[in-house]
């Protein structure tokens, strides 16, 4: 048997040259320090997303894109197929989950300066993937056909429209016409499963492997210290079973959380009902819901709505581009200025998502 | 000689790079175009039904369909009929009659309009469209005056 494994690794290593990569792996070292747990953040983000794929695979099969269909299909599913219920289930809370842990993961790379060189690539990859998964899960929101959906694709597709010259168009071709309707379903399905899914996967790929050419980025106080004094622990075997026993308990978290709060299907859309009481976005999109709820309709001569969607944009294309004006703290001074920016943000989004659950 | 080579050089690239673009062109417009969804022809709806005054008791709203758009019909306390766009001028929610404060409610971002249709608090940036009620032998008449 060990011969035979042998034999198959030289096969391919004399067609492939595999052995540096091996090589690489096996010296791999990860720092050891205490803002350590932040780096097992990406990874749970990354488990969360192969669970998506996964059970989201698994949906199709039954699913049905449509306005007359969706939502009969989806009854279905959860009453009729076997497990059907955990699987959607499954796949709505790895959803948010995995939104969750990929703010954290954002947060916390954020804080602990990794976005800096050489890292800034991989800073943007990270932001262009959660700024996709975003986009997951607002298309795939829409899919069930429900109520709910149905107005929150009615408000963030108009918010899209309301951006001057490029809104109009592009909100055009979202909902497939001038309203939400049966086609936009048709499109959203296509983004969901065909398109972002291509984009997400090269980018992560990217996004991977930058990762694994520079290593796991030191904290300052680390990097500091006289090589004798780092701690190290090597990649593999060490991380990665951590990692693994971390993807088994946020495993075990996502299923009590599917099984013993199934996610609701509502009521099916119905373009001439008026917008129910109570309605509001994923929590995700919670904060940016609540800011434009507190906005009055004009602000000078623009209108409220425009004046929010102006303010996240560059706010969003700000965050992505920190690496290139990161303000560096001056070494006497105890004033940190990114600090104090990556507080306000943090602060500003804790506290309008909790606004948003309260009124 | 050599001036010669570098103009006739140029000129390739000129024609190459000009190709490419052309032909990445080719390629990309017929796709957007493909995305933009083609106008579907609508039937122009000027007036509709909406059933009998009698049985619309004084105080209440509801949405009805107009052509592809929908529409609040209300009912005020003084028996009063008005209709209204019942899209949000906000972000396009469909509006709805509160009748515990007798106004025109959206419940996406807590926008108000009175029973003008007038934005009268929340974020809505313009009035509500207002249509013309006619009562004729007791069955409601809404009709489009804007056309």
């Amino acid at each position: 048997m060990k011969t035979m494994a042998k034999n198959l690794y030289g096969w391919l290593d004399e067609r492939f040259d595999i052995s540096p990569l091996i090589d690489f792996m096996s010296k791999k070292n990860v720092p050891v320090h205490r803002h350590m747990i932040w780096y097992y953040m990406g990874g749970v983000t990354l488990f969360l997303f192969i669970v998506q794929v996964m059970s989201g695979i698994l949906l199709l099969f039954y699913y049905k894109p449509g306005a007359d269909s969706a939502y009969e299909s989806m009854r279905f599913i959860l009453t009729k197929v076997n497990f059907g219920w955990l699987i959607r289930s499954i796949h709505s809370w790895s959803a948010n989950l995995m939104v969750f842990f990929a703010f954290v993961h954002m947060f916390s790379t954020y804080f602990t300066k990794a976005y800096q060189k050489p890292r800034e690539i991989t800073w943007v990859t990270g932001f262009v993937l959660l700024a996709l998964a975003l986009g997951f899960g607002f298309s795939g929101y829409l899919l069930p056909w429900n109520e709910l959906a149905f107005f929150a694709t009615k408000v963030g597709t108009d918010i899209v429209g309301a951006i001057p010259l490029i809104g109009k168009p592009i909100m055009m071709v979202l909902r497939g016409g001038e309203d939400v309707t049966g086609a936009t379903l048709t499109r959203f399905y296509a983004f969901h499963v065909a398109m972002l899914p291509a984009i997400f996967t090269v980018l992560l790929g990217l996004h991977l492997v930058f990762i694994q050419r520079q290593g796991m980025s030191e904290p300052e106080e680390l990097a500091r210290l006289p090589e004798g004094q780092k701690k190290f622990m090597p990649f593999f075997p060490n991380f990665v079973l951590r990692d693994a026993f971390l993807w088994l308990v946020v495993l075990n978290i996502l299923l009590f959380l599917a099984v013993f709060y199934p996610w609701d299907l509502g009521f099916k859309a119905d373009a001439f009902a008026s917008a129910p009481a109570g309605i509001r976005p994923e929590w995700y999109f919670m904060f940016m819901f609540q800011t434009l709820k507190f906005l009055p309709g004009h602000i000078l001569f623009l209108e409220g709505e425009l004046v929010g969607i102006l303010f996240f944009g560059i706010a969003g294309i700000t965050w992505m581009l920190v690496p290139f004006w990161d303000i560096k703290k001056k070494s006497e001074s105890n004033f940190n200025p990114m600090m104090i920016i990556g507080l306000i943000s943090l602060l500003f989004i804790i506290i309008m998502t909790i606004v948003g659950y309260l009124i | 000689m050599a001036e010669q080579k570098t103009s006739r050089r140029k000129f390739l690239n000129f024609i190459i790079g000009g190709g490419l673009l052309g032909w990445i062109a080719s390629v990309v417009y017929p796709i957007f175009s493909y995305l933009i969804p083609p106008k579907i022809p609508e039937a122009v709806v000027n007036s509709i039904k909406a059933g009998k005054a009698t049985d619309f008791p004084s105080n209440s709203g509801k949405i009805v369909k107009f052509g592809r758009k929908p529409v609040i019909l209300i009912r005020t306390d003084t028996g009063e009929f008005r209709a209204f766009t019942a899209t949000c001028t906000h972000l396009d929610c469909i509006v709805q009659y509160r009748q515990d404060i007798k106004q025109i409610w959206c419940a996406c971002h807590n926008g108000i309009y009175d029973l003008n249709g007038r934005n009268v608090s929340g974020p809505p940036p313009r009035p509500l469209d207002e249509y013309k009620v006619n009562i004729i032998n007791d069955e409601i008449v809404i009709i489009n005056e804007l056309g």
